[in-house]
């Protein structure tokens, strides 16, 4: 089969590769370049394990074609810590108990740097919301809303 | 975050210097920073995506596999049935003796559920095993299926499981397990009132966001590296090392971080059919569910009926109890001959009651096999105990609380199945609830303590 090039950025770093027509952005993470923090878990863009950051944008990466990257700003959860140092969302998660199993923590993370990015200073309805396409079937909902509300309240400290 | 530490406070140390303080997890820097390794985020040069050809039907007969279509395939490297798989039937708990092997790993001349593995296809990509799996031709002759519990423990029944010869679990004890405490008749015989209600669930999937799997690599020394989330390391290599005729230690299992488990991934599924794959091919094998397949194909948690009969009397005090339980296995063991079992020791409740009678089956029927899932054999059964209990203090007008106050079991008491009640703590749980909920009772309930009788 015919590969098509794609060439974007990722966590800052130029990322290029030779695909198959038709593959999903999740998998050329995953198993062509090697970043393996977005997660598989539906494939059917339901679950948002897989969200990643696209140009500013939160995207479900299953449902994204990589050859649509080309020439996008791709952030990862695994990009998001910088020199050792956490990123706020990611100390958040930590300390707020905010994880069990793990597997949504990456797409969860992802979801929460968007809104903040976007509205710094979120109400819990607007966080409820912007989560509200990440599920967690340990059910901690509750400390990880936490901890997106405390991250904010970091980075507004900081801020000011 | 408050810590009584008045009650029982004579039976310990006050050395609890953990308990109250916040302790950081060590798999949480991991988890945040995407680099905990699932199994999935193993790969390999040259690592082959196995499918599995599945059932339609839910119980027919396997006149012919055709599989040369799906071999001459573009990309497809192996295609397995049952010849292929060195001891095709098993039973996950033979491992302690709890028998007979009535489940196959690839089905062999019959299919019991709809969705049942039949034949499994390896290919270079997933989308060439899928497509190839399509191509696979199969011939079923169709046979009548049970789908309800009743009808399936009914003579001329059609036989979900040859390998049981009837459609129930045989226990030592018989059909059912039993237990046996008093005398159950004189206690209705004798009591104010009699309640008998029934309570039904349906099967539940616990549906982890990551699908079941294992990614297994040939290390060219004759063992295999088994990448799994399975619930269950050593379960599962004593398992796939009684399927494969293989020694143990000719498998290394990898595993221990599983994207949400919640008892689903307890069977012994993915794991042997890919190592036979790996072994067969010399190829690196992933076998992952989609997410319809653990939504449709992995073991839920087993429907239930539960039929409780209460003797009560006037002043509160239950005499009398007779439980009848149903699980629905599905159409092979898995756990649930033990789940039921469970449920037969935990009929009584936390509940100090004279006279009880108590049968629980293990059914057989055509529908997706159940096991584990978070206190399996248990959770249905509390379900159905507590709301009988509301139900009995409404019908003799006391309160529920104080209800089961009366009721609650204390150390020195005998269980209904010949187990001293030790350490029951029960009363002093329900005291801070009472205090929490703001739920008061008579000051004579919060005077009681596990220890003493009397009050």
């Amino acid at each position: 089969m015919a590969k098509v090039p794609v060439q974007f950025t990722l966590n800052g770093a130029e990322k290029a590769e030779f695909i198959d027509s038709g593959t999903t952005l999740l998998h050329a993470l995953r198993d062509k370049i090697g970043d393996t923090s977005p997660k598989g878990g539906c494939h059917q863009g339901t679950c948002g394990a897989c969200s990643v950051i696209i140009d500013g944008e939160l995207r479900l990466s299953c449902l994204t074609l990589a050859e649509t990257c080309n020439g996008a700003a791709i952030t990862t959860t695994s990009g998001l810590s910088k020199g050792g140092v956490l990123h706020p969302l990611q100390r958040a998660f930590l300390d707020a108990f905010a994880t069990q199993c793990g597997f949504c923590t990456p797409g969860m993370i992802m979801a929460a740097k968007v809104l903040l990015d976007q509205t710094p200073n979120p109400s819990r309805d607007e966080v409820v919301e912007a989560l509200s396409g990440n599920i967690c079937r340990c059910t901690g909902y509750e400390p990880i809303i936490q901890a997106v509300l405390t991250a904010a309240r970091s980075n507004s400290q900081n801020a000011a | 975050m408050e810590l009584r530490k008045d009650y029982f406070a004579d039976q310990r140390k006050d050395d609890l210097h953990e308990i109250g303080q916040p302790r950081p997890r060590s798999d949480s820097p991991g988890h945040v920073t995407g680099k905990t390794a699932y199994f999935a985020d193993r790969n390999f040069p040259g690592m082959l995506h196995l499918k599995m050809v599945r059932s339609p039907h839910h119980h027919a007969r396997i006149s012919s596999i055709d599989i040369s279509e799906a071999e001459k395939y573009p990309g497809v490297v192996k295609v397995l049935t049952a010849k292929d798989v060195p001891h095709n039937v098993y039973t996950i708990l033979i491992l302690i003796q709890i028998g007979p092997e009535d489940e196959t790993v690839l089905a062999d001349g019959k299919v019991r559920w709809k969705g049942e593995a039949v034949v499994a296809v390896l290919a270079e990509t997933e989308r060439a095993a899928q497509e190839a799996a399509a191509k696979v031709k199969v011939d079923y002759e169709v046979l009548p299926a049970v789908f309800d519990m009743e009808e399936a423990l009914k003579p001329g029944a059609p036989i979900v499981n040859e390998y049981h010869g009837q459609n129930y679990y045989l226990y030592d004890s018989g059909e059912c397990r039993k237990v046996r405490f008093g005398d159950v008749e004189a206690g209705f015989a004798g009591a104010d009132h009699i309640l008998e209600q029934t309570y039904q669930s349906s099967p539940i999937e616990h549906a982890p966001t990551e699908t079941t799997g294992c990614i297994v690599a040939p290390e060219g020394n004759d063992r295999f590296t088994c990448y799994t989330n399975t619930q269950a390391m050593f379960f599962t290599l004593d398992n796939a090392s009684i399927i494969l005729q293989m020694p143990g230690n000719k498998l290394h299992f990898v595993g221990g971080t599983v994207g949400g488990g919640f008892g689903g991934k307890v069977d012994v599924i993915v794991e042997p059919i890919a190592i036979l794959g790996a072994k067969l091919t010399g190829r690196p094998v992933s076998f992952i569910y989609s997410r319809a397949e653990e939504m449709q194909i992995s073991s839920p948690r087993a429907a239930e009926k539960v039929v409780i009969k209460d003797g009560v009397m006037k002043d509160g005090r239950i005499v009398a109890r007779k439980v009848t339980g149903y699980t629905d296995a599905g159409a092979y063991s898995r756990h649930s001959p033990y789940g039921a079992q469970k449920g037969a020791g935990h009929y009584p409740g936390p509940y100090t009651i004279p006279n009880v009678w108590i049968d629980t089956y293990c059914v057989y029927t055509n529908r997706t096999p159940s096991s584990a899932m978070r206190g399996f054999g248990v959770t249905i059964g509390d379900f159905a105990l507590e709301v009988q209990m509301d139900k009995l203090a409404r019908l003799i007008g006391m309160d529920p609380l104080e209800f089961r106050f009366i009721n609650a079991y204390r150390d020195g008491d005998m269980k209904a199945h010949r187990q001293p009640t030790e350490g029951a703590a029960l009363i002093e749980c329900m005291q801070e609830a009472s205090r929490a909920a703001n739920w008061p009772v008579a000051e004579k309930f919060m005077a009681m303590s596990s220890y003493a009788k009397g009050a």
